[in-house]
């Protein structure tokens, strides 16, 4: 296809797919532009002939109309349709959806139900000891050091209360989750059902009646601020104490280049356990880098290719001739894909061989490069010396700081990092700033050569590179189980990310069963094992 | 040849004498010996049950005295000059063997093709 076509608005999913259907398959090739949009460097492309005419008559429903005419009779639809939209429009809205108005109301309602709550819970103890003063002080019978060994400790169990209610709950938070935290709501319904229904009492009991027991007042204080000091134990256990036992064994594989981990986590919710496994994903995964893929894409796509199905017949027949079932279609595309495989099989292919020679050949070049690299920026560092102390002459030169001194040595090694960089497709990680003030940091810090080179040599974990370059910013969690469910043997979570998503499997911990074995000390002892020969 | 212990030990044995051949101030058979009930039996390579402790004959020199005796590599030394081989520890074999005062050792040894020879031969006739 000469024409660029870009459509992203529509999916047509005929009843059989073709061997190779990949819609909306991105590619980062910059000459690949749209001229009409340059915001964008991104193009969907699609790379499967579609067998109908796009907006042509599908009227039967799963059955094809065969042409071969189809280039000519296709219509590309660009951006400028009215009815499609490009995949920067798509950004664009999820972009505006995260800022809606939605989002945000949501976070405040449950921010003002917090703060209500807690200052619910924080006043009431003290309006049980101030009410009976304001509506019957007369009749109340004075309590001496009883009370005020009462008032003393429940003021203190209140501050505490106040601190950990603050360190729990109202800590400002790091993370958005999709879904409300269970564990959070209940204990809020908790700790409301609980008040109320000691306001209820106290009502009912002290108000209406009047008591003038005002140690007995005191003490339904305190025995209220007690009970909440025991709930806000319940909440430590239930939101932080519990998932710390390691109870299930996740393994975590990134779907583009399969590069797999495996986490110990507790008994979590789906969403906190994405969350571990996203914070971990930061520290441990090499950065993502796109351009290590192209080459299997480029062998699947000769793969495919090299072998093209043509139907003589040029209709369908009508009555199914021959075949196992009586579904025409089907069954011809059964044949298809045999008649496919069977000649890939066939076919002698060599490809295997040009990937051995080609992998052998980069590892040559890539070898060659780091050695001139090492060589480079090792000569390049003896050009730098720390000056010892103030006083020393400066007829050495002129003195500079760490980085003009990093600007100085770093030309003669940038070629060769360059070409290294190059080399290891990793160009687009590193700016020649960032170079430079890694250059200048290291210089400081008085660290040799290699471990300049050591951040460039391995491709690192996506936090030591700077944001631009992560290619990992929204994860979008896909999950068939609710995700404020509990984790469980054999959950499969999705962790989508625009180019690439994580696939976790989770899997039990078993239950492990040791016994013990008591070995006496004077139990090791030993005999020679001898095989002597002697001649006679 | 394995053993059960406190039963008899019965094999079929050859009778060998060896003329020791003095070599300078040294008596020697040229053979020698392996095994014995402080050795490791499984190391040996010449028994069939690996827990056999008895005194097996690893070496020969080929022209020497017990060769020109008869004597094989892989037999079973059961007695030397009516002294038992079968119990003994290495170095007690080694002095029966060497005893500066004997000319002549006569040894009971037993092997495998012996038990075999014996059994083809009485199997041939029927049991009266």
């Amino acid at each position: 296809m000469d024409t660029e076509s870009t459509y992203s608005g529509y999916s047509y999913y005929s009843g059989r797919s073709r061997g190779s259907h990949r819609h909306g398959e991105r590619s980062r090739d910059r000459h690949k532009s749209r001229s009409k949009d340059s915001r964008s460097e991104k193009s969907v492309t699609i790379n499967a002939p579609p067998s109908e005419p796009l907006l042509g008559d599908s009227t039967n429903g799963g059955e094809e109309v065969q042409d071969d005419n189809w280039g000519e009779t296709t219509t590309a639809v660009t951006g400028t349709s009215e009815h499609s939209l490009s995949q920067e429009d798509i950004v664009q809205i999820t972009k505006d959806l995260e800022e809606s108005v939605g989002l945000d109301c949501r976070r405040y309602f449950t921010l003002t139900l917090a703060v209500v709550l807690g200052l619910l819970v924080f006043l009431t103890p003290l309006a049980f000891l101030v009410l009976p003063h304001l509506l019957w002080p007369e009749k109340l019978q004075s309590c001496g050091t009883a009370c005020e060994g009462l008032f003393i400790s429940v003021a203190f169990k209140q501050l505490i209360l106040l601190l950990a209610v603050w360190a729990l709950f109202f800590r400002p938070p790091r993370t958005g989750l999709p879904r409300v935290f269970v564990f959070r709501a209940l204990l809020a319904v908790l700790v409301l059902l609980f008040v109320v229904s000691y306001w209820l009492f106290y009502s009912i009991r002290i108000l209406d009646s009047q008591d003038e027991n005002y140690q007995g007042i005191v003490q339904y204080a305190v025995s209220l601020v007690d009970a909440l000091l025991f709930i806000h134990y319940l909440a430590i256990v239930l939101l932080e104490l519990r998932q710390l036992q390691p109870c299930f064994s996740v393994c975590v594989t990134r779907s583009t280049d399969g590069e797999t981990r495996h986490y110990n986590l507790g008994q979590l919710s789906i969403q906190r356990a994405a969350l571990a496994i996203l914070k971990n994903y930061y520290r441990d995964f090499s950065i993502h880098n796109p351009a290590l893929l192209t080459a299997s894409k480029t062998r699947a796509a000769k793969h495919l290719a090299g072998l093209k199905v043509y139907n003589v017949d040029s209709e369908l027949p009508a009555a199914p001739a021959d075949g196992p079932g009586n579904n025409a279609p089907a069954s011809l595309a059964h044949s298809q894909s045999r008649a496919m495989i069977a000649v890939a099989a066939r076919h002698r292919d060599t490809s295997h061989n040009a990937l051995y020679y080609e992998e052998a050949e980069h590892e040559r070049r890539v070898r060659k490069r780091k050695a001139r690299l090492v060589v480079a920026v090792e000569e390049a560092f003896t050009h730098i010396k720390r000056m010892q102390e103030e006083g020393q002459k400066k007829s050495q030169g002129d003195v500079m700081d760490h980085r003009e001194a990093a600007q100085a040595i770093f030309p003669s090694m940038a070629r060769a990092l360059q070409k290294y960089l190059r080399t290891t497709k990793q160009q687009h990680c590193h700016s020649m700033e960032s170079i430079q003030q890694h250059l200048a940091f290291c210089i400081t810090n008085n660290m040799t050569p290699k471990a300049f080179l050591e951040s460039y040599l391995t491709p690192g974990p996506t936090l030591q590179y700077s944001r631009d370059c992560w290619l990992a910013r929204q994860w979008t969690l896909t999950s068939e189980a609710s995700v404020t469910s509990g984790l469980k043997h054999g959950t499969v979570l999705l962790l989508k990310c625009l180019d690439f998503s994580l696939v976790v499997t989770t899997k039990r911990i078993p239950y492990i069963q040791i016994s013990e074995e008591y070995v006496d000390p004077k139990s090791h002892k030993f005999v020679l094992r001898q095989q002597s020969e002697t001649s006679v | 040849m394995s053993y059960i212990p406190g039963q008899p030990v019965t094999a079929v044995v050859q009778r060998i004498e060896i003329c020791k051949l003095r070599q300078g101030e040294h008596l020697i058979l040229g053979f020698s010996i392996g095994g014995g009930i402080d050795q490791d039996p499984g190391q040996n390579p010449y028994s069939e049950d690996k827990s056999d402790k008895g005194i097996y004959v690893t070496r020969i020199t080929p022209k020497g005295p017990a060769g020109v005796a008869g004597l094989k590599t892989g037999d079973k030394i059961m007695q030397v000059n009516g002294w038992d081989m079968t119990m003994v520890t290495h170095d007690q074999a080694r002095k029966r063997l060497t005893k500066k005062n004997e000319d002549v050792v006569r040894l009971l040894v037993t092997r495998r093709s012996l038990e075999d020879a014996v059994k083809h031969s009485m199997s041939g006739y029927p049991k009266q």
